[in-house]
């Protein structure tokens, strides 16, 4: 692990030993990263051993169809694609509002199987794109962190990071999602800045750029993209590292990156006109002062400089005035100061919780708990500080890039559950580093200390290669470099040449390395123990992709005494409404629900998972949490037939609707202020026995849930609640029960048509009726949004 | 009730008699039949009629058909006519296949289809035969009411004739009707007309002219499956390098009342003896012993609950859909399971083979709409011949599989109304040489080749152009 390929031309009597450890450590890392990529790719198979090869959860079902529409309409029509099927009456631009990355990626990779007449069904290549692009990741990390520490450090992070449970809670065959993809575009990102900043080509720079654009095209995390990237240039900056690899680097990345980021049609003129970018900017325009400054120190005199220095800071200080008006200007001038909702509470952490209900209502925007910092990352938490450490010795423009990149993914993380996801590559980097060093030090000592192992010229010869084996790679590197751009700066140089010097004299170097040295007994028992921690994080990924992460959620399955219980319901319900009901007919549900109707029963839905227009959703909110005869109302003018509830009591599945509700009543109280939280609360509590309050008891929610509950078991026991229910007997006036679940989990009501007016009545009651006909509907219309 | 329906009946008699006078003229009716005694089985959804007709010959010149007729409205529904005649007598009797065939005749009184049997043997002058006919209708049971509640059972009608419609005199008939349960609300009475238990006797009638047609009208429950795949698609895949695979695309409706209203989950679940008496939650297919990997799923993913028990002469598979199904409900799914291939693919002469599978649905008492076979070939495969023991449309289809570069003959058999009365055999024949078999393996053997080829070749040319 320590050196595979040491690459040293400094002892020329061991040249021909070397070229063959050499190509020996190449074909031997080649292999490794070969089963690496393997071992990422079938650890992420347990769900489909486990159930099935089926996509999972929300969001991927969502991608799933869009692949679909992708494959079969083409892409053309996909960028133009209007989808009336969801977000009834309004609809959806998809082509304009999604990430296209990860569907494009799916739908090339199944045309270029089908090209190949190996008929694979969309499905399958949906549910096997995020295990390919783990390995995927998996190199890229070995790449990353190769440049940054060498290929033993590359190595170690990528066999950290093909098993790293965060990841593996995205990427399992079937979570069909963008992270998946995003994430391998995030570390080659990173990887191919590193390498331009390492060797200062402009073709690393563009490929750079073009990664950004992939990573543009996968996931909204971009933004971590285009503000780390131009925090390392300023930290770069600040500490005196400039350099024209650095240039090289940076400013391709702004011009090309942000060109092509605009052509993605979810982000176009964002790219340009919100907060995210806005950094990326000024650290251009000062990479270029920066530039300029060296560039006039260069060919002026000392002297001249110092005039030139005071001339330009009173005229830059009034431009750089302007520049920030305008700047503050632009910002203040946009709705939410330029930041989108998501962005603000990754700023401030309480900031979606007091504003935004929507994005404090799904579990993943919420902050983690420590356990699930030991749950997603395990003992890489443990090896982080240590990897930080190891970076430090020698801070290089690469490893500084890692320490800032870990400090803020820290910082992410704990704002955001989500945000773990860029931790995890964070950690496995750091961890790799960590670890690489660690045994690097303890098998020196051991070598060291053993007599009669190898011959001392030998054991010098392999010494000097791995113990200075950073550094030379630094060197070979600077080589390269100088070989493309001669004016390096002077620090770099001499730092270089400090290098050179040292290195004919491995000699008195091996001498001062054997006096560092570990005693034997310590170095034995610290590798066994490093062995063992490693052990340990292997086993924890394996329980945690084989237990915690590889439920699809759409199936649910329970161990009991007499065997395996499985939990099909959701399907059940949706393949009932597939089948059963008419191909327009639009079905109502809480958002959560939204996009596995559409894609597994081809329903119109009113609300689903995307979440873009609040007050649709505080609609549909309303209408659950009020009375039947209101909630018809609305529902109707909605042009909803059906309406789907999820319940959990009969079976005990906990995150059903009646434990939502409150977000439902939160979200439709904050549109519509009739709807008041305290009058669902009693005493500050929310329950659903006897002693809950009877707007909770009257609203539609409780009644779709709880119809004809007690007549299962007398009482009315709710498993999730573990409680009686507080009304047990009641009827359904404008609502009719089609479709139960087999255990209960779905429950389909539709609306019922509208009641025959009775000649009789309306003739009587007409005179009445005309004069308060006009109260009546101002009295409704403040209850029902739509009239 | 019976009023019209004896009205109506006497009407069609006279009718049918006058139409009789008018096209008395064939040679037909020199057949006379002396005794034909009907059963009509109504206990499931395809309606199965065993017709025993003991045929004379009463001209002068030996006659080898027999015709039999049909109603239009029967016909449309007619999914199999089978025939054979009987030899010797009591304990020796054996039963000779005949071939039956759909013919038109020059003057039909009111369209009256016909089905010739060729006899084996022609009926001289004065001898007797006879026959044995199997025919079996679908679609034939109208559910009434048309819509039923979640805790009513199903009844429906069942119209016929209480005389055997025929081109020829008969002198004794009787009718046999058999009703799934005791349970019938109305049936037409013909005299003399007897009920007892689960049975509805017509008859016996004597001297009815040809044509002769009295129409009944049965009215009676009947809580049996209705299944009905509209549409079926099964392609059978033969691969020589040993397996079969069978990939078979279900749409699947219960054909009986519309269920209307609610759908009570308590209601189904605590009384199933109320609820839900004419759906259905099971299904049994019986697959081909020594099947393997059966699966069986939906668009959205496997369904979990099936059962599959094999022994070595069959294997069933008992599925359940989804949901259980109601009047009117749909369901679509797929089955797909493989087979050894040495137990359906035989040689038959040099480089000529045939594949022997069944045709027809694997699924039990189910009546398919329309029925695809597609028996995708290897590649390379030609002269393909299906030989199907009944009419069937055919045609050729290519199909592109796994790394095909010419493609692969699909021979696609296509037939309507499809009973389980036609699962029987049928055999495709088709040339293949065995050296095709190494095709695909050689294609992968050499781009892997190329390919390494092209990554040394890469590694030893230098193309920096500044040297």
């Amino acid at each position: 692990m320590a050196a595979p390929e040491a690459s040293s031309a400094a002892v020329p009597t061991l040249m021909t030993n070397n070229t063959l450890r050499n190509a020996f450590g190449g074909v031997l890392s080649f292999f490794i990263l070969l089963l690496i990529g393997v071992l990422a790719f079938s650890i992420r198979l347990f769900s489909v051993i486990k159930y099935e090869s089926v996509i999972h959860e929300f969001d991927p079902y969502f991608n799933y169809r869009v692949t679909q529409f992708l494959t079969k309409n083409g892409i053309y029509e996909f960028w133009n694609w209007f989808d009336d099927r969801t977000w009834y009456p309004l609809g959806r631009v998809i082509g304009g509002t999604v990430y296209p990355g990860l569907t494009l990626t799916a739908g090339t990779i199944w045309w270029l199987l089908n090209s190949l007449n190996i008929p694979l069904s969309v499905e399958t290549v949906c549910v096997f794109t995020a295990p390919i692009f783990s390995a995927f990741a998996s190199w890229a990390t070995y790449l990353l962190t190769k440049e940054v520490k060498g290929a033993g450090a590359g190595l170690t992070a990528a066999v950290l990071l093909a098993m790293v449970p965060s990841y593996i809670s995205r990427s399992v065959a079937g979570s069909y999602d963008n992270e998946a993809v995003a994430i391998f575009a995030l570390i080659f990102t990173f990887y191919l800045y590193i390498k331009t900043l390492n060797t200062g080509s402009l073709f690393y720079a563009t490929l750079n750029s073009i990664a950004y654009f992939y990573m543009v095209c996968s996931w909204g995390g971009y933004t971590f993209i285009i503000n780390l990237i131009p925090m390392h240039v300023l930290l770069c900056i600040v500490t005196g590292r400039y350099s024209s690899r650095l240039y090289i680097a940076y400013a391709p990345l702004v011009v090309l990156g942000t060109l092509l980021a605009a052509l993605v049609p979810v982000v176009g003129f964002n790219a340009v006109m919100t907060s995210e970018h806005f950094a990326s900017f000024l650290v251009f325009i000062i990479i270029h002062v920066v530039a300029l400054v060296y560039y006039i120190k260069g060919i002026l005199s000392p002297k001249m400089f110092k005039v030139a220095v005071t001339l330009v800071i009173s005229a830059g200080l009034a431009v750089c005035c302007a520049v920030i008006a305008v700047l503050i200007a632009l910002v203040a001038s946009s709705p939410t100061k330029g930041w989108s909702g998501r962005s603000l509470s990754l700023l401030d952490p309480t900031y979606a919780s007091k504003y935004i209900p929507i994005i404090a209502s799904v579990s993943e925007h919420q902050p983690p708990t420590w356990p699930s910092y030991f749950m997603d990352i395990n003992v890489l938490a443990f090896l982080v500080p240590a990897g930080i450490i190891a970076c430090f010795l020698p801070l290089s423009d690469a490893s500084s890039f890692v320490v800032l990149y870990i400090a803020t993914s820290v910082y992410f993380s704990g704002v955001m559950v989500r945000l773990m996801l860029v931790l995890a590559p964070a950690a496995c980097i750091t961890s790799g580093i960590a670890l690489s060093q660690a045994f690097d030090v303890f098998t020196r000592s051991i070598k060291f200390q053993l007599p009669g192992l190898s011959s001392n010229t030998e054991v010098d010869a392999g010494e000097t290669s791995s113990a200075t084996k950073e550094a030379q790679n630094d060197a070979v590197k600077t080589e390269k470099a100088e070989e493309t751009s001669k004016d390096r700066p002077s620090r770099k140089s001499k730092k270089k040449e400090r290098e050179h010097v040292e290195k004919p004299s491995t000699k008195t170097k091996a001498e001062k390395k054997r006096l560092l040295a570990l005693p034997l007994e310590a170095s034995v028992i610290s590798l066994l123990l490093l062995v063992f921690l490693g052990a340990f994080y292997v086993v924890h990924c394996v329980w945690a992709a084989a237990e915690a992460y590889s439920a699809p959620s759409i199936v649910l399955t329970s161990h009991s005494h007499d065997g395996l219980h499985v939990f099909d319901d959701f399907r059940e319900a949706y393949a009932w409404l597939r089948h059963n009901t008419d191909v327009d007919d639009k079905v109502a549900s809480w958002w959560d629900y939204g996009y596995q109707t559409t894609a597994m029963a081809n329903r119109t839905v009113i609300v689903d998972n995307n979440t873009w227009n609040n007050t649709h959703i505080a609609t549909v909110g309303t209408a659950m949490s009020s009375p039947e005869k209101a909630a018809w109302e609305i529902f109707h003018s909605l042009d909803v037939k059906y309406i789907l509830v999820v319940f959990g009591g009969l079976v005990g599945y906990p995150s059903d609707d009646i434990n939502k509700f409150l977000w439902m009543v939160r979200i439709g109280g904050g549109v519509f202020p009739h709807i008041k939280e305290p009058d669902y609360l009693r005493d500050g509590q929310y329950r659903i026995d006897s002693q809950a309050t009877p707007t909770m008891l009257n609203c539609l929610m409780y009644k779709l849930s709880y119809y004809r509950f007690v007549e299962t078991d007398g009482k009315g026991f709710d498993r999730v609640r573990r409680t009686e229910i507080g009304k047990k007997y009641f009827k359904l006036t404008h609502f009719e029960e089609v479709f139960t679940t087999h255990h209960w989990m779905v429950r389909i009501y539709k609306l019922k048509p509208q009641k025959n007016r009775i000649r009789g009545k309306t003739k009587k009651s007409k005179s009445k009726t005309s004069s308060t006909s006009s109260s009546k509907r101002s009295g409704t219309r403040k209850k029902n949004p739509w009239h | 009730m019976e009023g019209p329906i004896r009205a109506r009946e006497a009407l069609a008699l006279t009718l049918f008699s006058l139409l009789f006078f008018l096209s008395r003229s064939s040679a037909l009716h020199d057949l006379l039949i002396s005794n034909a005694e009907r059963r009509i089985d109504l206990s499931s959804h395809i309606v199965k009629v065993y017709l025993t007709l003991k045929v004379e010959n009463a001209g002068s010149s030996p006659a080898s058909e027999v015709v039999l007729a049909f109603p239009p409205s029967q016909v449309d529904h007619l999914a199999t006519v089978e025939a054979l005649a009987t030899k010797g007598k009591r304990k020796k009797t054996t039963f000779v296949r005949l071939e039956v065939k759909p013919t038109e005749l020059p003057d039909a009184p009111n369209d009256t289809k016909y089905f010739t049997i060729y006899l084996a043997n022609p009926l001289n002058s004065a001898e007797s035969i006879t026959l044995e006919v199997l025919y079996m209708l679908t679609h034939s049971l109208e559910p009434f009411p048309a819509e039923i509640g979640q805790s009513e059972s199903q009844l429906v009608y069942y119209r016929d004739s209480a005389l055997v419609l025929s081109p020829y005199h008969i002198k004794q008939q009787t009718t046999f009707i058999k009703t799934p349960s005791t349970k019938v609300d109305s049936f037409t009475r013909v005299e003399p007309t007897n009920r007892a238990g689960t049975e509805i006797k017509y008859g016996p009638y004597e001297d009815h002219t040809p044509y002769s047609f009295s129409a009944i009208l049965v009215h009676f429950e009947n809580n049996s499956p209705f299944a009905v795949v509209e549409e079926l698609v099964r392609e059978v895949e033969i691969s020589h390098w040993g397996n079969l695979q069978v990939t078979e695309q279900y749409k699947l409706v219960h054909a009986g009342a519309r269920h209307k209203g609610v759908f009570s989950r308590v209601d189904y679940q605590s009384k199933p003896s109320f609820n839900g008496v004419s759906s259905f939650r099971y299904l049994l297919a019986r697959l081909p012993p020594r099947v393997h990997s059966v699966y069986y799923r939906d668009e959205i993913g496997n369904i979990s609950s099936s059962h599959l028990r094999t022994d070595s002469r069959k294997s069933e598979l008992e599925i359940e859909p989804r949901y259980p199904l109601f009047g009117g409900w749909k369901a679509t799914f797929v089955i797909g399971y493989g087979l050894p291939l040495q137990d359906f693919l035989f040689e038959s002469s040099e480089d000529r083979r045939y594949v022997n599978f069944t045709f027809g649905c694997p699924l039990m008492e189910t009546v398919v709409d329309k029925l695809t076979i597609k028996v995708v070939l290897p590649e390379g495969s030609k002269d393909p011949s299906a030989v199907v023991p009944f009419p069937v449309d055919q045609h050729l289809e290519t199909k592109y599989s796994y790394l095909d570069v010419v493609g692969r003959t699909v021979v696609v058999l296509e037939k309507k109304n499809v009973v389980p009365g036609h699962n029987s055999h049928f055999q495709v024949y088709y040339t293949f040489k065995p050296i095709f078999m190494l095709a695909e393996p050689l294609m992968l053997a050499s781009a892997f080749f190329l390919f390494f080829v092209a990554c040394i070749a890469y590694l030893h040319i230098d193309l920096s152009i500044r040297k």
